[in-house]
């Protein structure tokens, strides 16, 4: 093995931070860079109001009875946290923030196909944003985040409001996903082919393509909605003719691939640090390239697992069922793939490995308890309960919250050119692992117990179970707070991290950090792959 | 863009037709989504109420709509054949074809307003409101009428839509600012205009025939 290799270091024409330093210059900015960062910032403050959010749910979780907040509240709570965390953070963290930031440096472009574009797919999201959280002044919403109709039609609360904000915030993703698929098809730089393409630009062309497809259909679903409730048009609405079943269907038609918008990128960056810190080639490129198109294609199909109790032939349960395991095929074949990948690698410990050995574990409790569910026989027990609402969140949080903190950690130095405290990333990583895994696991338990979700009060048994979820809670926040701590603190007075901190081989490396404005200096140097370990980097070198 | 055809990003000004007009297609193919769940409904609708529905048809419009259909199918062409004018360099009757068009499509609407004023005085409104339903009761025939509205009222948001660009477009075309080496500009409209009307060549025979 030879990881002596170095990459460039910062060089004397300045980066993309330091090209223009006025406010206006960041907020006007059509610098995929600068908007990846931009991006980065709204989300993790979507991401820290949702959580605190959920802190105030498991709170008054603590009793059995009514703790801090009145009934409606927690009603408007729970959809609250549940809207703000699908839509504001979840959807665009990891592609609209990470993905721009990277995904032109990874094909050797220096810019998206469409720059202006994705400036004001950014302000769209924040307008949409801004929208959304508007409307708690007006009432807020108490249906859940999924709005099931008929009672989101009737509901006094502010559904039109916040139904125009996601709608919007849909508009900013669709446009990213169009930008993305466009950029990846016609700006590759010369030798980078389809199957030279690192990874995380495979996942999040995967991505892309269910944004442009699947978000459509929420949009219309949420026009329905919003005139069924203005109008009363009752579309929606089985005393006036309308089916409340096909408002499911429409939304989980959206919703279901959804969850793959929230997941595929997460496997990208996955892909990305095992390869790298194992510094050795992914075990199968191939594999994980076609099940990530493998998971866009069937998670179009997947959406009735959501409504076997909601009035389904048993046919098409059955069907449903099967469709839905494939995808843990898929997600099978990858986890093995990075398993392999990591087996007999030159292993380098640090944080961001740390979160991916996170994610292993959790997303394969997520993926394996998402078998169960989509288990018809099983589901019926499970539906509604606990049980499913710690199954997402093991997807949800182990899977994509915990690939965003690896994300995180592994780009901080190629994003800012600092590096943080190794030894606080590993004390926040326990934390935010230990206070997850204390957080879901009694949610198992409760489920099975046959606790409900979104219930305001429960009976006394279930108690201990919910005091535990709860202080698991306030661990997990504890290692997110942490991480903020130590990232604000190395973004200030951080160690220098070099060009190419974690020896690696994908092309984002081969530039200086932080990167200069144009991506690269000259033309990119791509000719030896962005997993090609073997090859000595010098010889490389010097015959380019 | 002083002195180059295409934007600096760019490696060539045909890398960025294609990725202009690709960026247009995967935009169709987002709009072609947002309708496909209407049509979802509609067939549900239709599904479980048949005879409601097939009463609704038969007090459409059938007229108006049909000429409407022809309306929209000619200008297609039109804007089709102002996009060969304006490859060929000549933006005088590029131009003409635009505006053309541009008179086809508020002709469509000036119709389907008419439309929506006969049903509204016939007592025929949206959400089952009106006194048409209160003597005609048949269940699923205000959901046709409802679906009927919110479809042709979508679509006509995106004629309207389309008329705004096909107007500054044949404005930029006459002056020059989009000549035969952006072609893509006036392409990506007339490909918005033509995904308006094939999505009407389907909503006519639901709403108007069959």
């Amino acid at each position: 093995m030879t990881t002596v290799a170095q990459s460039p270091a910062a060089s004397a024409s300045g980066s993309y931070v330091t090209s223009q330093k006025t406010i206006r210059s960041w907020l006007l900015a059509t610098d995929h860079k600068r908007i990846g960062v931009m991006y980065f910032v709204a989300t993790s403050l979507a991401l820290a109001l949702g959580g605190l959010f959920a802190l105030l749910l498991r709170i008054e979780h603590l009793t059995p009875g009514p703790t801090i907040v009145t009934a409606l509240t927690y009603n408007r709570l729970f959809t609250l946290h549940g809207v703000t965390m699908v839509w504001l953070f979840m959807i665009p963290s990891i592609p609209a923030a990470f993905g721009n930031f990277l995904l032109p440096i990874q094909i050797g472009a220096n810019e998206v196909a469409f720059p202006r574009l994705n400036l004001l797919s950014f302000w769209i999201y924040v307008v949409g944003a801004a929208v959304v959280l508007g409307a708690m002044w007006l009432g807020a919403l108490d249906t859940g985040w999924t709005f099931y109709a008929p009672y989101s039609a009737q509901s006094p609360s502010a559904v039109v409001p916040t139904l125009i904000g996601i709608f919007i915030v849909g508009w900013s993703t669709i446009l990213t996903g169009i930008n993305f698929i466009v950029t990846t098809h016609t700006m590759r730089a010369r030798g980078v082919d389809w199957m030279r393409l690192p990874l995380f630009t495979w996942a999040l062309y995967g991505t892309s393509i269910i944004q442009v497809l699947a978000t459509p259909v929420l949009g219309l679903s949420l026009l329905v909605v919003m005139c069924d409730h203005a109008f009363s048009w009752g579309l929606f609405d089985p005393t006036r003719g309308g089916d409340p079943v096909l408002y499911q269907h429409l939304f989980w038609f959206y919703s279901h691939p959804a969850v793959y918008i929230m997941i595929l990128p997460a496997m990208g960056v996955v892909s990305e640090i095992v390869s790298t810190f194992a510094h050795k080639n992914p075990f199968s490129y191939e594999a994980i390239v076609y099940s990530t198109l493998g998971i866009a294609f069937v998670g179009f199909l997947t959406w009735g697992h959501h409504m076997f109790v909601a009035g389904m032939s048993s046919f098409d349960a059955g069907a449903f069922g099967v469709l839905s395991m494939l995808v843990a095929i898929f997600s099978a074949i990858k986890v093995y793939s990075w398993v392999a990948t990591l087996f007999r690698g030159s292993i380098v410990m640090a944080t961001p490995l740390l979160y991916v050995f996170g994610f292993l574990l959790l997303f394969m409790f997520g993926g394996m308890t998402g078998v169960a569910v989509a288990t018809m026989s099983l589901d019926v027990h499970w539906h509604d309960t606990y049980f499913v609402v710690a199954h997402f969140h093991f997807v949800m949080v182990g899977g994509t919250l915990t690939a965003w903190l690896a994300a995180l950690h592994y780009w901080f130095p190629k994003v800012t050119g600092k590096m943080y405290s190794e030894r606080l990333g590993t004390l926040g990583f326990a934390l935010v692992f230990g206070g997850f895994f204390a957080t879901f696991v009694p949610q198992f338990l409760l489920g099975n117990g046959g606790m409900p979700r979104r219930y305001y009060n429960y009976p006394a048994r279930f108690q201990t179970l919910h005091v535990a979820s709860t202080l698991g809670s306030w661990v997990l926040a504890a290692g997110m707070l942490l991480t903020l701590g130590y990232l604000s603190l190395a973004l200030v007075r951080g160690r220098g991290a070099g060009g190419n901190p974690w020896n690696s081989r994908c092309f984002e490396w081969r530039t200086q950090s932080p990167p200069s404005e144009k991506n690269f200096d000259g033309e990119p140097q791509l000719s030896l792959g962005a997993y090609d370990y073997t090859t000595p980097w010098r010889t490389v070198q010097r015959t380019q | 863009m002083s002195g180059q055809a295409h934007a600096s990003h760019f490696e060539s000004g045909a890398r960025q037709a294609d990725a202009t007009l690709l960026g247009m297609w995967l935009f169709l193919a987002s709009e072609l989504l947002l309708f496909g769940g209407l049509f979802a409904l509609y067939a549900a609708g239709r599904f479980e109420n048949p005879s409601a529905f097939r009463q609704g048809v038969a007090l459409a419009a059938k007229t108006v709509g049909s000429l409407n259909t022809g309306i929209l199918l000619v200008s297609s062409s039109t804007v089709a054949v102002s996009v060969e004018f304006l490859r060929r360099d000549q933006r005088h009757a590029s131009v003409i074809c635009l505006l053309t068009t541009v008179l086809l499509g508020a002709a469509f609407l000036a119709l389907k307003f008419s439309e929506y004023a006969e049903h509204f005085k016939a007592g025929i409104r949206p959400g089952g409101a009106g006194p048409f339903f209160a003597t005609h009761a048949t269940p699923g025939l205000a959901l046709f009428w409802t679906l009927y509205f919110f479809s042709t009222g979508l679509h006509a948001v995106h004629v309207s839509i389309g008329l705004l660009l096909l107007g500054s477009t044949a404005w930029r075309v006459s002056q020059g600012a989009i000549t035969s080496a952006r072609l893509y500009s006036l392409q990506n409209v007339a490909l918005y205009w033509h995904l308006i009307d094939l999505i009407w060549v389907f909503l006519w025979p639901l709403y108007y025939l069959a």
